[in-house]
């Protein structure tokens, strides 16, 4: 460890920077694969199923009474999931446009995780601040490239060059961008009490003056509705709704190009679960503890916040779960008039009510 | 390392150019789609030269109001409209001299500013409350009245798209 102290400052910056992004992109890759495991069990939970309890590999029998527990959780599951969407054929139609159709898969993942780079998951752990890159336009830079992830869609529908995806891609980037309008106004009261786009100072004034969902419960529920339907997720998964499109924008698509599109949807999923966390339930604080609500001093207690921060993360995962399979899908013209004639309205009136409240108190 | 960040100028710089040469005149293909495509990857280089003057803030709604809101929905429009006959027309010769005359006026305009100028040193003192915060005060405290012009000729141009998207006007 003593080497590290004779880099100089900047191959120390690169080193760290490598080393996090690492380990968040490794987190967040396994997160993936785990939400899907969670959401055929709650989903099969909620249907009064079983849901996947067969994959087993080789070394499970020489585990006398965890192995077969392990097997009946689905543990496995995920592994054999990735396999069989690496090994599958990868086949791409033949009136397809291929640039397009090869490039919308990546487009689509890209953005998704580019958006955790911002994310404050923890206060500090060794001196290092628990995020890859503090950035003091942090939300604005997440609004920037979460709208940027309707291309990969908008070119899936594009490429694909046949009706269900075409129809899905453009449903998608209307809704996108109307929800879009929602989820940014939604969030403006923020800026206004904590006066910084800064997300660690966001955490910082929560810390100091409560969390964000107490003082504005309107604008937290606008940004959750709305991020449902900028994750594409029921009730408001109208790009791909199978039961009318087939299977949306990604109906032309096999194998590995196909799970990126579903690795794109979980990454969202969590990045828009870690800004719920980070805007509006304190991030990695927990009040009326000071040793939690204040940066780390130890090694243990940065652990101890990176662990609060994805409990809270973990909930919100569930949440995005659970409502999937207990609520029907809206129709397109409802998520319009929801979208542009309820929640924008409201946003712009909680930003005007919010305006008042802080020139007539705290000046 | 100021030789690092004059290697990026250069590079996002060229690829500025190439990027909007490739919009408007792309040899491989002429759908618009490609065209429109491309025009986010100008946008996209140019948020990043943003980036190296330290314009956080105008970077980030750069990508946000550009490449995020503006391109999808022209993207949007070109997809519906399916313009299939643009793609075999040939080149409209006025249109090509009109356009390369407003472009010589474009480049002249910018090539006498550039001249006129002076080299300025980057205030140091002002961005000591954070860029976005200046950038707030210079709107609303100095150019407050031709702020709230332009956000009126906003709402007048979006009322003027609801009524022309109107079929039947009681």
């Amino acid at each position: 460890m003593e080497a590290i102290n004779y880099l100089s400052p900047t191959a120390q910056m690169i080193l760290f920077s490598a080393l996090k992004i690492g380990v968040v992109f490794g987190v967040v890759m396994t997160a993936v694969a785990y939400a899907v495991l969670v959401e055929r069990k709650v989903s099969a939970w909620i249907q009064d199923r079983v849901g996947p309890n067969r994959a087993a590999p080789f070394f499970v029998d020489y585990l006398p009474v965890i192995g077969p527990f392990l097997v009946k959780l689905g543990i496995f599951q995920p592994a054999a999931d990735g396999l069989k969407f690496l090994l599958k054929e990868d086949f791409t139609p033949s009136y397809v446009r291929k640039v397009y159709f090869w490039l919308a898969p990546a487009i689509t993942v890209i953005p998704a995780l580019l958006t955790i780079a911002v994310i404050p998951f923890g206060s500090n752990l060794g001196g290092q601040k628990m995020v890859i890159a503090d950035l003091n336009v942090g939300i604005l830079y997440t609004f920037g490239i979460v709208s940027l992830g309707v291309y990969g869609i908008v070119l899936a529908g594009y490429g694909s060059n046949s009706k269900y995806p075409f129809l899905g891609s453009i449903r998608s980037s209307a809704q996108m961008i109307s929800y879009e309008i929602a989820m940014g106004m939604s969030v403006v009261p923020i800026f206004l009490l904590t006066e910084s786009l800064n997300l660690g100072e966001i955490i910082r004034y929560q810390a100091e003056h409560g969390w964000m969902i107490l003082k504005q419960p309107l604008a937290f529920v606008i940004f959750l509705i709305a991020a449902f339907a900028e994750t594409n997720r029921l009730p408001f998964d109208l790009p791909e709704s199978e039961s009318e499109l087939v299977g949306g924008y990604h109906t032309e698509y096999s194998s590995m190009k196909f799970a990126l599109f579903f690795l794109g949807e979980y990454a969202n999923m969590i990045a828009s679960a870690a800004m719920m966390v980070t805007l509006f339930l304190g991030g990695w604080t927990l009040p009326f503890i000071d040793a939690l609500n204040l940066p780390a001093g130890s090694l243990l207690l940065g652990l101890v916040h990176i662990g609060v921060f994805l409990a809270k993360m973990a909930f919100f995962m569930i949440v995005f779960i659970w409502v999937r399979w207990m609520l029907p899908r809206f129709r397109y013209d409802q998520l319009m008039d929801l979208g542009w004639r309820r929640f924008i309205p409201l946003a712009l009136a909680n930003i005007v009510v919010t305006a008042i409240v802080v020139a007539l108190f705290n000046h | 390392m100021p030789q690092f960040t004059d290697l990026l100028f250069y590079a996002l710089a060229g690829l500025t150019l190439l990027f909007g040469f490739l919009t408007v005149l792309n040899p491989l293909s002429r759908s618009p789609v490609t065209s429109a495509m491309f025009l986010v990857l100008t946008i996209l280089s140019m948020a990043g030269l943003f980036v190296l003057l330290h314009a956080f803030f105008l970077a980030a709604v750069q990508i946000l109001v550009y490449a995020g809101a503006v391109m999808v929905v022209f993207l949007f429009v070109i997809m519906l409209l399916d313009l299939k006959e643009d793609e075999r027309r040939h080149f409209n010769q006025v249109a090509v001299g009109l356009g390369g005359l407003s472009a010589l006026a474009i480049a002249g305009t910018l090539v006498a500013a550039v001249v006129k100028s002076v080299p300025a040193v980057a205030p140091a003192g002002r961005l000591a409350e954070g860029e976005t915060k200046a950038l707030g005060r210079l709107l609303f405290e100095s150019h407050i009245l031709p702020f709230e012009i332009l956000s009126l000729l906003l709402l007048v141009a979006t009322v003027g798209a609801i009524l022309i998207t109107k079929k039947d006007l009681r």
